[in-house]
Order: C-alpha cells, then sequence, then structure tokens
C-alpha cells in the first residue's frame, strides 16, 4: 500500500471532523440475525412513527440495503440528523439447505439464498459511502466470529466511527460482557431492540459518537 | 491415502502476490476441498473482498461458502505503531463451509474440526 493511501486512510477521521456534514450517513451491520432490522425500526419508529422493513426469525431477511434519509434524533437539548442503512446480514457462507428448515421448498430456498449473496455484495460496498457505523451483534451468541472481526478489521481500516450495539439483552444466555471484552477498544451498548431496553442509552452514545 | 490436503502458503509467497492473485488462489483451492493455512493471513480490505468473491462463486449445489478461522486483531495502542502500521503476521485457516467447521473460537486459540469429503 503506498504512503498517501495509507496516511489518507489513517487519517479520513480528522479529514471528515474538519469537514464535517451537516448529517452523517450511519450503516447498521452485522450478522445474520443480529437483530439489525428489528434495531432500525425501533429507531425510525421512536424518531418519524415509521419503520424501515419487515423482520423475522429466518436469516437474510434483509436482502437489499434500505435507505433512510434525515432521521432526527434529540438527545439532551442536541439534535443529530442521520441517514440510515439497513444492510443484509454478513455472511461467508449461504448454503440454501439452511431455509428448507423454514418451510420454503427448493426454488424459493435457492432464490432467496442467490439474492442474499447478493445482498453480502451490496452491503459490503456500502462500507465505501458511510460516515460511520453501528454495528449490531446478538448478546447471546459467542462474539468472536469471523464475520464480527472481518467487520471491525474493515471499519477500523476506513477510520469509521464504530458503535457496538450487544443486542438481544432480555435472552437469558445474553453476556453483553462478553462482547466489550471482545472488542474493548469500542464502544459497546447493551440494548434490547425487540423490548426497547437501554435504547435511550443508545440514542445518547449515537449522539456522543456521530454528533 | 483418503484425507483432506492442507495448503500452507508462507509470507514470503503472499508478499509477493497481488490481492487479487492471491484471492483468486485461495478460492481456487477451497473450491476444490482443500483448506489453505496463510502463515500471514490478509488485511481487513482482502478479507472483504474475499467473501465478496465468495459470494460470487456459490453455484447453491457444490459450492455453499467459505469458513474462516483467524484471532481477532491485537488493539494497537502506540501511536506510532498505529501510524505507520505494517501487516502484523496472524496465522489464517480458509476451508470450504461443508468441510470446515468452527468449534470454538477465543483471542488466542481456535478449535475447528476438518471433515473428510
Amino acid at each position: 500500500m503506498g504512503w498517501m493511501v495509507r496516511i489518507k486512510k489513517r487519517f479520513g477521521f480528522l479529514f471528515k471532523w474538519i469537514f464535517k456534514k451537516d448529517k452523517m450517513r450511519i450503516g447498521i451491520y452485522g450478522p445474520p440475525n443480529a437483530g439489525k432490522t428489528t434495531l432500525a425500526n425501533r429507531i425510525l419508529r421512536d424518531w418519524t412513527g415509521d419503520i424501515m422493513g419487515s423482520a423475522s426469525d429466518v436469516p437474510h431477511e434483509t436482502r437489499r440495503a434500505r435507505l433512510r434519509e434525515g432521521v432526527k434524533i434529540e438527545v439532551d437539548g442536541k439534535t443529530l440528523t442521520i441517514d440510515i442503512v439497513d444492510t443484509p446480514g454478513l455472511a461467508t457462507k449461504i448454503d440454501f439447505q439452511d431455509f428448507l428448515r423454514y418451510g420454503m421448498d427448493e426454488e424459493e430456498a435457492k432464490r432467496r439464498a442467490k439474492e442474499a449473496t447478493e445482498g453480502v455484495i451490496e452491503a459490503i460496498k456500502w462500507l465505501d459511502d458511510l460516515d460511520g457505523v453501528l454495528l449490531v451483534m446478538d448478546s447471546a451468541e459467542d462474539p468472536f466470529t469471523q464475520i464480527n472481526v472481518t467487520i471491525v478489521g474493515n471499519i477500523e481500516a476506513r477510520g469509521l466511527p464504530l458503535l457496538i450495539a450487544a443486542n438481544k439483552i432480555d435472552l437469558p444466555n445474553a453476556s453483553p460482557a462478553r462482547i466489550k471484552s471482545a472488542f474493548p477498544q469500542h464502544p459497546v451498548v447493551p440494548i434490547s431492540a425487540l423490548k426497547g431496553l437501554n435504547v435511550d442509552n443508545l440514542y445518547r452514545m449515537l449522539a456522543e459518537k456521530f454528533g | 491415502m483418503e484425507g483432506v490436503q492442507l495448503n500452507l502458503i508462507s509470507k514470503d509467497r503472499l508478499d509477493k502476490m497481488a490481492t487479487m492473485e492471491k484471492l483468486k488462489m485461495i478460492l481456487d483451492e477451497v473450491k476444490d476441498g482443500k483448506i489453505v493455512v496463510l502463515e500471514s493471513g490478509l488485511t481487513p480490505e482482502e478479507e472483504a473482498k474475499l467473501i465478496e468473491m465468495t459470494m460470487l462463486e456459490i453455484d447453491h449445489e457444490n459450492f455453499v461458502g467459505i469458513e474462516v478461522e483467524t484471532y481477532p486483531k491485537k488493539v494497537v495502542k502506540s501511536f506510532f505503531k498505529r501510524f505507520f502500521g505494517g501487516k502484523e503476521a496472524k496465522l489464517m485457516l480458509i476451508g470450504p463451509a461443508n468441510r470446515l467447521k468452527t468449534i470454538e473460537k477465543h483471542e488466542d486459540q481456535i478449535r475447528a474440526l476438518v471433515q473428510f469429503g
């Protein structure tokens, strides 16, 4: 890698800070079923009264990135205006057989798997057009997955601000502490997007990190 | 003799290869059912590109993707180390998703299972 490119990457955040935009474009990332769309819906419902899209227990429910512009979040008298990009779940493998378990026929499962592969590519491409990332992880799952490691590595390499939402804290085996110890270099906010637990704290952290 | 072929690629060889050359070599080997072990791993950007290329190769019949095993990046506290960077060598294992399964992954230890075809 050339020195110029390296300098640009390492100090990109400084340029972004100096030439601060009126609004930040924030991508919601994570593995499938981490609760990305549920969180996007929670944010939109709280601040616009609308939703982003449907969420379900079937992996890769979101297979196209969705963009919602100009969402205003007010925290402690400060207003943060953001564009939210809800991205498809990132994965290194997509097997159509996994969808058969959810009652789909083979044709439908294969179509969904194909759309899911396209969604993963789209999510990766979006990384180049963002000002910050909200990474959603399932607190009840092992955080040391290759996908989490790859996403964090790419966000760090691009010099983007990152906030980790340790989601699903309403589950009995949830352990946000495990996520904190896996990624100690980034702020972690324990939440339940589904139940709305601790989301006020998430909004405060969003304003702090991206405001 | 029946078994799974392991290809160990040295840091020296990886350093001489361009990104696309490296990724194409990895994917070709993995699609062929082999396990590739990289002495110095890939950069995060290369990892993302590898995922993109993998998605394009999935045919929903013979190849359903890859499994990657590597350690998380260590937190670099020194300013000079952060600035001057330099690639941190970390072992990386890549294999076909239907053959390589993660059993347990920690910060400093990974347990994986390689299945015979």
